[in-house]
């Protein structure tokens, strides 16, 4: 976000000015006015910065490109923190450190859409439960990023099963749950260091049962709205209208500030804020929703108020309407087997994310889970191999697809990561053997282009502080 | 007239239901695991009848009068074995069908008995079983105190017969989560446990006269199995110093204790083994999600079997209980021998819950719970062909499967018919 001033002053902290060289060019000032007033929209800006890495060179793996291809015998460069080349004939550069993947499989790191690491961490307990804001149906306002503790044990066991990008989100207590953040898997002092430098925020929101039993179980007041699925929705309709009375008070603002008027800006409403982003397209959703009937619904506010849903989250029942998702441009990001647990997590199926795949809709896995999210490749595994026992035909190299390049789509990522591609982010895996059995592990796991996780090399299994001085310190985990 | 119509078609599906088919059945050009994860047979020919193994044999001839089942080039084991659940107390458990398996405002916490819970016609159980898990833990979580009522063992097959052993034991959770209900502290929990083991303890003491021990709760009577060896003592705990004093209740009292949870077991390995006390675990757990676990590791199945100590696994849930068995594969990452892993899913628990006569393993006259694979087992990729519990074929379907079939192909508006 830019933060000049038309005027050359500096205004208060939170607020920041942008340069209108349009609104000065076009109109001639009428009256003496306010200095402008607009939204700093990044005021928690990405420090991270890439960790120190060597010209590296793997030679004689199976590769899986993420994008549907694989390569046997295959090459991969990485160098200045970026896919340098890939294929049959790459040679290494002076000094380059090479690794022989005889037997080995290298793929793009594995990206996952859904996790709360950070904000609930290791330890569970309850000082540390900083994921749902409880207390009202609409915490728009609220960032994920302001709980994430980076002393989470979870972000270094995701880092061993191959996770070098994730979004963490805020919990599914409220229709609108508030904003998420994505994040490069490396250690980090603060989270700012671990920020995705660029990666578009989310916004979170839950259908369902969650909101009615949080807000409406048991308290038959007014007051505690919703309780019921036309409830949820209500909400969701009535807070989208007040986003857009609100992106209209800030137009307004703008179209009279250029044309001279001494205007106040529109009192600042940080739920709002981050609706009117979503509306603006800057924000993406991302939404927890299970089953097929409320998803169709969900896609039909989407339309009413003209913005995007980027994925259903959960989804349990996308194969029910995976045609309407493909329709509507909107991913579906599911775990391979959960069910149960829930009324509207009944009607789940194994082969849930090979159907929504077949259809041609976005799928992918996701991991909700800071267990699930340390072998999310077998969690594919197990499903591609369901879809494929009712006749599929799902390559593994297309399955790949549902670990990095479709999350990577949902995240609004994929021009960074997601793929091997020469260019990109150097996020990628050294597998100790095929990823789709249940024996391989991630030997080497790269974050742009450094070394992040090695299963061979102490010096590169990295201990968080609260594991410091305790019982199993830098044991194998 | 139709009342009693439908209530004569009703006790007629019954009967069809629990009638043992006695089929006589051989499956046969497999590679069989006789012993749990050992006893490895090529081209193996296992005979089945009257529910029973009668043979594992190389190559061996089919006689007369048995349905031959072809497992060229399959996996054929002795079906798994999930070490604790609550299938069938539940099939909801979240504002849905009630939580059978809870105990919150029960009058008694030890003697509960989970058979008065329990609801054969689960969706769960189907599900479970088509992933080649044929026997189950089912026990009760409490919620009063740090008592948790007692288990059972069931098969995932006929209901007529189901039930294996109950009660199998009591379950006692001395987890800060167990102190927590149980008294507020791990001091204040100890005391009453331990008062009421020493009340129970019959050692040096007289018989019960007769009209005494009429006059026993449940609570009294399960203690009483408990310190006979008709059951044992299920104790969940995590930290070492918990489990240091799990071992010590087995030779402070004698009676039979199972350890549960046991996410730094492996730190007093030694003493486990030594003891005689075997472990259930789940081999996943490997964060520090409380300061009961602050040490766990992958690893501790690995440990714990180069120690000696007897292992046996669980999965992350009731509702997928099924995972158990990706849950061993990997153990098998983490450095636990393959049989291991396969023994831990079938002659551990077997023998850990009092069932090895009946079930574990493919010899002769053990009930003929067979799994034929597609592939290695414990790998994510495998899943099985075909299914036979106490000797039945069990066909590969579930709630699952049904809406899978309904839904493979997309229409305007299904058919709301019933699957073929």
């Amino acid at each position: 976000m830019r933060t000049t001033n038309n005027r050359g002053r500096r205004l208060l902290a939170g607020l920041a000015v942008a340069a209108l060289g349009l609104s000065v060019a076009a109109c001639q000032p009428s009256e003496k006015q306010g200095a402008h007033v607009s939204i700093n929209r990044d005021p928690f800006p990405s420090t991270y910065t890439p960790l120190p890495s060597k010209a590296t060179l793997i030679t004689n793996v199976t590769l899986l490109d993420g994008k549907g291809g694989e390569i046997d015998g295959a090459s991969i460069l990485l160098d200045g923190g970026k896919i340098k080349a890939f294929g049959k004939d790459v040679t290494a550069p002076d000094g380059a450190d090479v690794i022989d993947g005889k037997g080995r499989w290298v793929t793009p790191g594995i990206i996952d859409v859904h996790s709360h690491l950070g904000v609930y961490p290791s330890p569970g307990v309850r000082s540390m439960s900083d994921g749902n804001e409880v207390g009202d149906p609409v915490t728009a306002d609220v960032w994920a990023e302001h709980s994430v503790w980076p002393q989470d044990a979870g972000f270094i066991r995701a880092m061993a099963g191959g996770v070098t990008s994730l979004e963490i989100l805020p919990g599914s207590a409220n229709l609108f749950g508030g904003r998420s953040v994505v994040l490069k898997n490396v250690p980090g002092r603060t989270v700012q260091d671990m920020k995705f430098p660029g990666a578009p925020y989310g916004l979170k929101m839950a259908c369902g049962e969650n909101p009615k039993r949080v807000y409406g179980e048991g308290k038959n007041s007014p007051a505690h709205r919703p309780s019921t699925l036309m409830g949820d929705v209500a909400g969701y309709r009535q807070a989208w209208a007040d986003a857009q009375a609100y992106q209209r008070k800030w137009d307004k603002y703008e179209r009279d500030y250029a044309a001279g008027k001494d205007v106040l800006p529109p009192k600042r409403d940080l739920k709002l804020d981050t609706l009117a982003g979503v509306l603006r397209g800057d924000i993406r959703v991302q939404m927890h929703c299970y089953r097929a009937d409320e998803m169709a619904v969900m896609m039909d506010v989407m339309k009413e108020f003209h913005y995007k849903i980027a994925a259903f989250h959960h989804a349990t029942e996308a194969y029910k309407i995976a045609d309407k998702l493909k329709e509507n441009g909107v991913c579906a990001a599911m775990w391979a087997d959960w069910w149960g647990f829930k009324m509207e997590a009944y009607d789940s199926i194994r082969e849930n994310i090979p159907f929504v795949a077949k259809a041609g809709a976005c799928a992918m896995i996701h991991s909700d889970d800071p267990y699930g999210i340390q072998r999310l490749n077998q969690e594919v595994a197990k499903t591609l191999a369901d879809g494929n026992k009712v006749g599929l035909g799902i390559t593994k190299a297309e399955a790949w697809e549902w670990l990095s390049l479709n999350p990577a789509k949902a995240l609004g990522i994929d021009k960074e990561t997601g793929t091997i591609e020469v260019g990109k982010d150097a996020d990628v895996v050294l597998w100790s053997g095929d990823p789709f059995s249940v024996y391989t592990k991630a030997d080497k796991t790269f974050v742009d282009g450094a070394l992040v996780w090695d299963r061979h090399d102490k010096a590169h299994q990295p201990i968080v502080d609260f594991e410091l001085g305790q019982p199993g310190e830098g044991d194998v985990k | 007239m139709s009342i009693l119509k439908s209530l004569m078609g009703v006790s007629l599906a019954a009967v069809m239901a629990t009638t043992a088919h006695a089929e006589n059945i051989a499956i046969t050009g497999g590679t069989a695991f006789t012993d749990g994860g050992k006893g490895k047979v090529e081209n193996a020919t296992v005979l089945i009848a009257d529910g029973k193994v009668v043979s594992v044999t190389a190559g061996g001839d089919v006689p007369g009068g048995y349905r031959t089942v072809d497992a060229k080039g399959k996996w054929v084991t002795t079906g798994f074995m999930v070490s604790s659940t609550q299938l069938g107390l539940g099939e909801i458990e979240l504002s849905g069908d009630l939580d059978d398996a809870r105990a919150d405002k029960a009058q008694h916490t030890i003697g509960l008995d989970p058979i008065n819970g329990f609801n054969p016609d689960t969706t769960l159980i189907p599900i479970t079983r088509i992933e080649g898990v044929t026997r189950a833990v089912v026990h009760l979580t409490g919620g009063k105190d740090m008592w948790m009522g007692q288990g059972m063992v069931i098969d995932l097959g006929d209901e007529a017969d189901q039930i294996n052993r109950d009660p199998a034991f009591i379950g006692l959770n001395v987890t800060a989560w167990g102190a927590r209900s149980g008294g507020g502290s791990r001091p204040a929990m100890w005391d009453a446990i331990y008062s009421k083991l020493d009340a129970a303890d019959p050692r040096g003491k007289k018989a019960d006269k007769k009209d005494e021990k009429a006059k026993k709760d449940v609570d009294a009577l399960a203690l009483e199995r408990l310190f006979a060896h008709k059951e044992s003592l299920l104790v969940a705990a995590n930290r070492k110093a918990d489990i240091l004093k799990v071992i010590g209740l087995k030779e402070r009292y004698g009676f039979d204790v199972i350890l549960i949870g046991g996410d730094e077991a492996w730190r007093v390995a030694d003493k486990l083994a030594a003891a005689k006390v075997p472990v259930v675990l789940n081999p996943m757990e490997n964060l520090p999600d409380s300061f009961d676990d602050l040490a766990a590791t992958g690893t501790n199945a690995a440990r714990l079997t180069k120690a000696g100590v007897t292992v046996a696994f669980v999965g992350p849930d009731t509702h997928n209980a099924r995972n158990v068995v990706q849950a061993a594969g990997n153990a098998v990452a983490m450095g636990m021998s393959w049989a291991d892993a396969v023994d831990a899913l079938t002659v551990n628990p077997a023998k850990i819950f009092g069932i090895d006569k009946s079930y574990g393993t493919l010899t002769k006259g053990k009930d003929a719970d067979v799994v034929v694979w597609d592939g290695d087992p414990l790998e994510v990729m495998s899943s099985p062909d075909a299914l036979f519990i106490k000797g039945e074929q069990v066909a590969l379907k579930s709630r699952q499967t049904e809406l899978r079939d309904r839904y493979i192909k997309l229409v305007r508006s299904p058919e709301y018919r019933r699957p073929k």
